[in-house]
């Protein structure tokens, strides 16, 4: 039986590394299901919400929500635009008897793509290699207001070649923190610092997490430091992309 | 630069800050891990310890009336304090009363919270600060920077040349024992000789009357049990209904604080010396203060309210361990004190520190009394949007990305639009410097963007 998933390409994917977008369709596709874009998706306004403007987060989650509401399940390669939609939809639609069923409704059936994967679909990577040593870095909302943690580890498992190591602090978070990276600089780049410098002490050739806002801050910082250590989403290693550009290469 | 801007980047460039704050914070970190992994379910411990304060909470003006009637029938006199002005005066009037010159404190961050010192100093009344971190900061004349150690942002070099510097008979040989030493020769004679003696409270006992306080030093017993009179100061919603609640709480607060199962010292205190004790102070005043507590409870700031003060917040927070707890600029920092010191202080004056937090979580994940702190700063910054002290290019740029992200079509145009301004700007795959984003270019590369949107790509392959 088919298995019919939209994906939620997310603001940032859409923007600054498609690839993640198409490593999630073909592990999905891979696992047997048919997947759908559907076109009236922007960003799911979590912006605004951390921003405080809940007129501009509750418009957009509107948007979001009709756009995905015909679809059976919801899949999004991003951690904290996910805990968006799960967690956060139905808080703000709170004692609004129209739009309340409609975000919870939504929200029950929106999954991280690694959660998705491994979890629901119970599906395991096949035939997939890469030889290398890579370290795992787990994005917070994905930890946190997901649970997301062992279920990229499992599906990672299964990439033949690949080995896992260890990254201290690997829950600590990264100093990304959306606007907040931008509005306080000097503090974001105190974080990234030290995690660049534990990312580093690994000694692995890759860095992997689960949602590009902390990949990026990662990469950027590793990259400034002239560190070697290359940085994926992790999708494009399960997806069997991993032997394409790192974030941060030319094609 | 904002005021916080100007202390987080003093803090930033002080390593020997950075090294002390590491050497608490992470030996704490460590240490509560470990207690929390060796207690049977301490989510369902922490799960408890929010519904009592929540009851309590939520029941206030009952339980408050039960401690202040049997606080009575002990022999205590209790005192109500609307402002921290008030609470100032209620104390100053005590001491004018019993003729004192010398007081000792041990360590209350509410007494902080009402400006105490400064208050006892103003009305010219000698204080001894008994704690041994409140005792460094008081020679230091600064204020504390961490709820459970006031002085975490000094080194212990740091605070030998400070007692070389101002004890009457210091330390010669370098070790701890030595500087603890010679800090109980400075202090002890000054306690015992005080009039009053004056403590915060870590819990009110409604049904015994009875105040808990927690030390590891001892100093609050011995600073409060000679003196001729004893002034608690309490903020209202320090009260839990029996000493069975305070037992639990009391697990909760000594792991999540330190990782230690309980603290050296915990004493309840119910009322004066009775006839026939041999110690205890003559008089005993408990000032109940609000100071603004109700007000938050009735304006969607009732979750803060469960806190006990124990900082395990601030100990995993990733902007806390970078600039230490100065920077925040209130009585409170870290997440708990981002949360508070709007209300206390006011928002406009403090608008930055409900926006200097990642909202990764951590605090809330070890708060003992699941408070949900990103939710509260997020709540803070609605308000601050909604009362139009975000700054005017926020605002602009926020209203515009978002009525475009409105308008999908639009938006694809935009973003591709923008993809290929990026571009131009790369070199190699990175962007080294890129206009209006300085603050993520100045201390990291920005990866180019792919030729074109993940959108573009897609209705093309599948010809949409």
């Amino acid at each position: 039986m088919t298995q019919s998933v939209a994906l939620f390409v997310t603001c940032l994917v859409d923007m600054m590394r498609p690839r993640i977008g198409f490593a999630a369709i073909r592990a999905l596709e891979a696992a047997g299901c048919d997947v759908v874009v559907p076109q009236g998706q922007t960003c799911c306004g979590q912006p605004a919400l951390n921003s405080g403007d809940r007129a501009h987060a509750i418009a957009l989650a509107k948007q979001t929500i009709a756009a995905l509401e015909p679809c059976p399940a919801i899949v999004v390669p991003s951690g904290s635009c996910a805990g968006t939609i799960r967690c956060h939809y139905p808080e703000l639609f709170e004692g609004d008897a129209d739009w309340l069923p409609r975000a919870q409704a939504v929200a029950a059936k929106t999954y991280e793509i690694m959660a998705y994967l491994d979890e629901v679909l119970g599906w395991k990577p096949d035939g997939v290699r890469l030889d290398a040593t890579a370290t795992y870095h787990d994005s917070c909302s994905g930890l946190r207001e997901l649970g997301v943690k062992a279920q990229p580890r499992r599906l990672l498992a299964q990439v033949q070649g690949l080995s896992l190591t260890p990254l201290a602090g690997e829950e600590t978070c990264c100093g990304f923190g959306g606007t907040f990276c931008v509005k306080y600089p000097a503090i974001s780049n105190a974080i990234v610092g030290e995690k660049a410098d534990a990312i580093a002490a690994t000694g692995a050739d890759l860095l992997l997490a689960g949602d590009l806002g902390c990949l990026m801050n990662m990469a950027g910082k590793l990259h400034r430091d002239g560190s070697p250590v290359r940085a994926y989403h992790a999708i494009e290693l399960i997806a069997g992309m991993g032997d394409g550009p790192a974030i941060g290469e030319e094609p | 630069m904002s005021a916080f801007d100007t202390r987080a980047a003093a803090a930033l460039a002080d390593p020997i800050l950075k090294t002390a704050v590491e050497r608490t914070a992470g030996t704490a970190e460590a240490k509560r891990t470990l207690a929390v992994s060796a207690f049977p379910d301490f989510g369902a411990a922490r799960t408890r310890a929010a519904a009592i304060k929540d009851h309590v909470i939520a029941h206030l003006g009952a339980y408050l009336e039960q401690f202040e009637a049997n606080a009575v029938a002990a022999g205590a006199q209790v005192h109500w304090a609307a402002t921290a002005d008030e609470a100032c005066r209620i104390v100053i009037d005590i001491c004018k009363a019993s003729g004192a010159r010398t007081v000792a404190r041990s360590k209350s961050m509410l007494g902080e919270e009402i400006g105490l010192p400064h208050a006892l100093a103003q009305a010219g009344i000698d204080r001894i600060e008994t704690d041994l971190a409140e005792h460094i900061i008081q020679l230091a004349d600064e204020r504390p920077s961490h709820i459970i150690w006031p002085a975490m942002h000094k080194t212990r070099e740091q605070v030998s040349a400070l007692f070389k510097a101002k004890h009457r008979t210091p330390h010669e040989e370098e070790t701890i024992a030595a500087m603890a030493e010679s800090a109980r020769r400075e202090l002890r004679t000054r306690m015992l000789g005080a009039d009053v003696g004056i403590s915060g409270a870590n819990f009110l006992i409604a049904d015994t009357g009875a105040v808990c306080t927690v030390t590891n030093e001892g100093n609050a017993e011995l600073s409060l049990v000679p003196p001729r009179v004893h002034i608690v100061t309490a903020g209202i919603e320090k009260i839990v209904p029996s000493m069975g609640h305070a037992v639990h709480m009391l697990r909760m607060l000594a792991r999540s604080a330190t990782g230690a199962a309980l603290t050296q010292y915990t004493t309840f205190y119910a009322g004066p010396r009775r006839a026939g004790d041999r110690d205890g102070p003559e008089q005993m005043h408990i000032v109940l203060v609000d100071n603004g507590r109700t007000k938050m409870r009735e304006e969607g700031l009732a979750d803060m309210l469960r806190c006990i003060r124990c900082g395990a917040c601030m100990n995993h927070c990733v902007v806390f361990r970078q600039i230490g707890g100065h920077a925040y600029g209130g009585t409170y920092p870290g997440p708990m004190g981002a949360v508070l010191t709007p209300a206390l202080d006011g928002l406009a004056q403090s608008r930055d520190l409900v926006h200097a937090c990642t909202l990764n979580g951590k605090c809330q994940q070890v708060c003992p009394v699941r408070i949900p702190l990103p939710t509260l700063l997020k709540g803070w910054r609605e308000k601050s949007w909604r009362e139009g002290l975000e700054p005017t290019s926020m605002r602009f740029g926020l209203g515009l990305w978002a009525w475009v992200a409105q308008r999908p079509a639009l938006y694809r145009f935009g973003a591709g639009l923008a993809v290929r301004a990026m571009r131009l700007l790369g070199r190699g795959g990175w962007i080294e410097r890129l206009p209006l984003a300085g603050g993520w270019t100045r201390h990291r590369a920005m990866p180019k963007p792919a030729a074109r949107t993940f959108m573009d790509q897609y209705r093309q392959e599948r010809g949409q």
